[in-house]
C-alpha cells in the first residue's frame, strides 16, 4: 500500500462468469488480511447474459464503495469485449488484466452488431500495463470450463502480491463441494499461470 | 464479535434479527430481496412473502398492531403499491415497532424509474432513517423499531442500490428477545374512521414536533469537523461516502441519518458555522430544499446531477474540476467499439418459445408487456411487445388500450403479457375486469412456477414458502376459471410446443372478446430442471445447414454464426430445449447430449 491509501480493483465479465464469486472470495480474504474493504455488485436484470462489473476497494479505510471512469488500479476482464468496454474505467499507469476467451452477445450472433477485431493488439497500443490471462483455455484443460474464475482468482492472488491469506481455504468454503476439487486446482494453476 | 463482510441487505437482516423483529413480509424486488432471503435464516422471526408490497405492508402491520416488531421491505416502486397502508399508519401509529424499508434504484440497474422515496416520508408523515454502509444498516434498523415504538410511528428505512449492495465490515450485536407488547383493543387509535382520522392528523403533527426535537440531538445526525471549516457539507445515505471520498478531512460534515423530520437547529448550527455550505445529494434536492427553507443559500442541485447515480468521480468533476485522471498512454489510437450486451432470456428459457409463436403473427398481434424476465423479450431479435409500465399493468393497459386501437380501425388483437408472480402481484384485478368487460384482450400467463428475475422468490403457486414449509400451492388455472371465463376460451400451453403454442394464439386472434393463454414451464434455472437437463445439448449438421438463419431468430444465446457456420458454440449452455430445431426448415439440427 505504498504512496495512496487504498486500491481499487473492477472484474467485468458476462453474467454466468463467476464474477461476484470471485470478488466475495477476494473480499473476504483481504479482510483476513486486516484491510477495510468495500466490494460492490449490481445484480438483478444484468445477470441474464448481459455486461457484468463488481468493484473491490480495500486500504486503511474506504469510503465510497463504487469505482467510477479513471479510477481502477486494476481492470479484470473475464471476456475480451468487455475490456474494451470498461476500459475508461482503468487510471493511467493502472493494470489489465484480460483473458482473451470471447462471448458472443446476441446482436452479434443475429448479426445486428459484429465482435471486434484485434482486441488485444489494439488495448496493448494504448495500455501500458496489459496482461493476457488464457484463464479459461486454462479451465478447459482442466475439463471444468465454469473455473475460469478461479483461475483468474489466482493469478490475480499472485499479481497483488496478496499471498499471505489462506486463500485455498477460501475457496474451498464458498464453492459449491462438488466443484471444490477442480477448483482448488484452478486456483494453483492461475498462481503459477505466466502472464504476458 | 469478529467483523464480518456483509451486504446492506444482509446487515438490515441481522439488525432486525438483533432488534427482536418477530414478523417480517416482503414483495421481491432488486435491489431489497435479499433482506427477507437472509433474516428468514434467523430464528424467532416469521418471514414470508407477501403476494405483492401492499400485502406484505398490511401483514407487518397487522403484526404491529398485534404487539410485535414487524419489518416489510420492498423497492422503490413498490412502496407505490403500499402507499395506501403506509399513509393512514402514520395517522394510526404503532404498537410493536414497525420499519418500512424502501429500497432504492437510483441509475435504474433494475427498475423502470429512479423515484427517491425520501419524498414520501413527509407525504405519509412517518419518521425517516437513512443508513449509509452495512454497519449502519445493521445499527441503524435498530434504532428504527426503538424509534418506531418511542415516537408511536412507523419508520421509514430508505436505502439505494449501493448500500443495498455493497459488502463493507459489520461487527455483529447480541439479539435481544422478540418481546411481545400486550395487545389491547384502541379503536380511537387503530380503527381509521373518519372522526378518528381528524383526531390522529391533530396528533400525528404534534408527534412530528416533538420528533423534530428529538431530531437536533439524535445519535443518528452527527457533525464531523474537518480541519477546516471552510467548506461544509450537508448529506445523508451514500451520497456521505462518496463526499467523504471526495472532500476528505478538509471539509466539515453534518452527516445525516434520521432524515425526516430534518433537524432544524441542527442544520442551522452547522451553517453559520461553515463558510460555504454544499448539499450533497443523490436525486432529488430534498435536503437542499429544507435548507433553502430555513433561510441558508447553498450548493446543491446546481453542481449535483439530479439524474443517475452519484460517485466520487462525478462530484470531484463537479466541484474540483481538474484534468480527468482516464486515460493511459497519449496520442493512443482509437480503439474498436464493444458490441452492446443486453441481458437475454436465458438459453432454454420457455418464455423464448412463447415469443417465438407470437414473432410469427406479428401481423396480426400487438403485446403488451409488464415487469419480469419475460421484459427482456422486447429486445430484437424478438420484440414480443410494444409497452411496459409498471407491476401488473398489462392486462388492464391492455383494456384500454384494445379499446383505442379498435376505435382507430387497428384490427390486431392485443396480447398481453405477464408472469405467474406478476399475475398474483397485481394482474388478477385486470384479468376480472378484462373478463367482465369482456375486453377484445388475450391476456397470457407465463407461468414458469417462480419469481425468476429476482432470482427465484417462491410464489403462491409454489409448494414452499419463504420458510421452506409446505404450503398450498394456489392454482392459476382454477383463478382464472373462477372469472366466469367459459373454458373454450382458455388454453394451456408448453411455450417449447411451438405448434401447440401458435394454435391457441391463432384461436385467440379469432375469438372476438377475451381470451386467457397459460404458457406454462418452470423456469430453467429451477436446480431440479438444470438437473434434469444436465447433458442435453442440439447440434447443427452441417451437410444439412442452409445458412438461413431462421435459428438465429429466437435470440438464443447459445446458438451463434461462427467462421461463416452455425453452430452450438457452447453445449455447456444449451439446454437442448429444441426450438430451434422447431424452427429450423431444413432438419438440420437435432440432440446432441441424452435424448429426452
Amino acid at each position: 500500500m505504498s504512496g495512496r491509501e487504498e486500491r481499487n480493483i473492477l472484474l467485468v465479465g458476462v453474467g454466468g462468469q463467476g464474477t461476484i464469486l470471485t470478488s466475495k472470495i477476494l473480499s473476504q480474504g483481504l479482510v483476513d488480511l486486516g484491510y477495510d474493504v468495500k466490494m460492490s455488485e449490481i445484480h438483478g436484470m444484468a445477470q441474464r447474459g448481459g455486461s457484468v462489473s463488481t468493484q473491490i476497494k480495500y486500504g486503511r479505510k474506504i469510503y465510497a464503495p463504487n469505482i467510477g471512469p479513471g479510477e481502477a488500479d486494476l481492470l479484470v476482464a473475464f471476456e475480451k469485449a468487455e475490456a474494451l468496454r470498461w476500459f475508461p474505467w482503468l487510471r493511467k499507469g493502472g493494470i489489465l488484466v484480460l483473458d482473451p476467451r470471447e462471448i458472443y452477445p446476441v446482436p452479434v450472433l443475429t448479426g445486428a452488431a459484429t465482435y471486434p477485431e484485434n482486441v488485444v493488439e489494439s488495448l496493448s497500443a494504448v495500455v501500458e500495463n496489459l496482461r493476457v490471462a488464457p484463464a479459461a483455455k486454462v479451465a478447459n484443460e482442466l475439463g471444468s470450463p465454469r473455473s475460469q474464475n478461479m483461475v483468474l482468482l489466482g493469478a490475480l492472488v499472485s499479481l497483488l502480491g496478496l499471498e499471505g491469506a489462506a486463500w485455498k481455504d477460501l475457496v474451498a468454503r464458498f464453492v459449491p463441494p462438488k466443484a471444490r476439487d477442480v477448483n482448488l486446482l484452478a486456483f494453483e494453476r492461475g498462481a503459477a499461470l505466466v502472464m504476458r | 464479535m469478529k467483523p464480518v463482510l456483509l451486504s446492506g441487505d444482509e446487515a438490515v437482516a441481522r439488525g432486525a434479527h438483533e432488534a427482536g423483529c418477530a414478523v417480517a413480509a416482503a414483495y421481491p424486488g432488486t435491489p431489497s430481496t435479499e433482506i427477507l432471503e437472509n433474516l428468514a435464516r434467523y430464528e424467532n422471526v416469521w418471514c414470508q412473502w407477501g403476494s405483492n408490497e401492499k400485502v406484505a405492508l398490511e401483514i407487518a402491520l397487522g403484526a404491529s398492531i398485534g404487539g410485535a416488531r414487524a419489518l416489510a421491505a420492498m423497492k422503490h416502486v413498490g412502496l407505490n403499491v403500499a402507499a395506501d397502508p403506509l399513509l393512514s399508519m402514520g395517522y394510526a401509529g404503532v404498537n410493536g415497532g414497525l420499519v418500512v424499508v424502501s429500497a432504492d434504484d437510483p441509475g435504474c440497474h433494475s427498475s423502470q424509474n429512479e423515484q427517491d422515496n425520501r419524498l414520501y416520508a413527509p407525504l405519509a408523515k412517518v419518521a425517516m432513517v437513512e443508513p449509509s454502509d452495512s454497519e449502519e444498516c445493521r445499527t441503524y434498523i435498530r434504532a428504527a423499531f426503538d424509534l418506531s415504538e418511542a415516537f408511536d410511528t412507523p419508520v421509514l428505512f430508505r436505502m439505494t442500490t449501493r448500500v443495498c449492495h455493497s459488502k463493507s465490515l459489520v461487527v455483529p450485536g447480541v439479539p435481544r428477545d422478540p418481546a411481545m407488547k400486550p395487545y389491547v383493543r384502541n379503536t380511537g387509535k387503530f380503527a381509521l374512521l373518519p372522526t378518528v382520522a381528524r383526531v390522529r392528523h391533530r396528533l400525528v403533527e404534534e408527534k412530528l414536533l416533538a420528533l423534530e426535537e428529538y431530531a437536533n440531538t439524535s445519535p443518528l445526525n452527527r457533525i464531523e469537523w474537518g480541519t477546516s471549516r471552510e467548506v461544509g457539507i450537508i448529506t445523508s445515505g451514500i451520497a456521505y461516502q462518496h463526499a467523504r471520498e471526495v472532500f476528505g478531512d478538509g471539509a466539515s460534515y453534518l452527516k445525516l441519518g434520521l432524515t425526516f423530520p430534518l433537524p432544524s437547529k441542527l442544520i442551522r448550527t452547522f451553517a453559520r458555522s461553515v463558510s460555504r455550505l454544499y448539499v450533497i445529494e443523490e436525486g432529488e434536492p430534498y435536503l437542499e430544499t429544507k435548507v433553502r427553507l430555513l433561510g441558508f443559500d447553498c450548493i446543491g442541485k446546481e453542481l449535483v446531477p439530479l439524474c443517475g447515480e452519484l460517485d466520487a468521480g462525478i462530484l470531484r468533476a463537479a466541484f474540483l474540476p481538474q484534468p480527468s485522471p482516464a486515460g493511459q498512454k497519449e496520442d493512443a489510437p482509437a480503439l474498436p467499439v464493444a458490441p452492446p450486451r443486453p441481458p437475454v432470456l436465458c438459453a432454454g428459457c420457455p418464455h423464448r418459445g412463447f415469443y417465438t409463436a407470437l414473432g410469427k403473427r406479428k401481423k396480426s398481434v400487438v403485446g403488451v408487456g409488464d415487469i419480469g424476465c419475460y421484459g427482456l423479450g422486447v429486445n430484437p431479435p424478438l420484440e414480443g411487445f410494444d409497452y411496459s409500465i409498471c407491476m401488473g399493468s398489462s392486462f388492464s393497459s391492455a383494456i384500454g388500450f384494445s379499446r383505442a386501437l379498435a376505435q382507430s380501425g387497428d384490427a390486431r388483437k392485443v396480447f398481453a403479457i405477464l408472469g405467474d408472480s406478476t399475475f398474483f402481484h397485481s394482474g388478477i384485478p385486470g384479468l376480472v375486469d378484462a373478463v367482465h368487460l369482456g375486453a377484445n384482450v388475450c391476456c397470457c400467463i407465463l407461468d414458469n412456477r417462480i419469481t425468476a428475475m429476482t432470482g427465484h422468490q417462491e410464489t403462491p403457486g409454489t409448494a414452499r414458502d419463504l420458510m421452506g414449509n409446505e404450503v398450498v400451492p394456489v392454482d392459476v388455472v382454477a383463478l382464472v376459471k373462477a372469472t366466469g371465463l367459459p373454458e373454450e376460451r382458455i388454453r394451456v400451453v408448453d411455450p417449447l410446443d411451438l405448434a401447440a403454442t401458435g394454435a391457441a394464439m391463432d384461436e385467440a386472434i379469432a375469438a372476438q372478446g377475451p381470451f386467457v393463454i397459460v404458457s406454462r414451464r418452470p423456469c430453467v434455472l429451477l436446480k431440479d430442471v438444470a438437473k434434469s437437463l444436465e447433458g442435453q445439448w442440439c447440434e447443427v449438421d452441417q451437410k444439412l445447414c442452409r445458412q438461413c438463419r431462421q435459428c438465429l431468430k429466437i435470440g438464443c444465446p447459445a446458438i451463434a454464426s461462427k467462421e461463416g457456420r452455425i453452430v452450438i458454440d457452447d453445449p455447456v449452455l444449451c439446454t437442448g430445449c429444441g426450438l430451434c430445431m422447431q424452427v429450423c426448415p431444413f432438419g438440420a439440427i437435432r440432440k446432441g447430449g441424452s435424448v429426452r
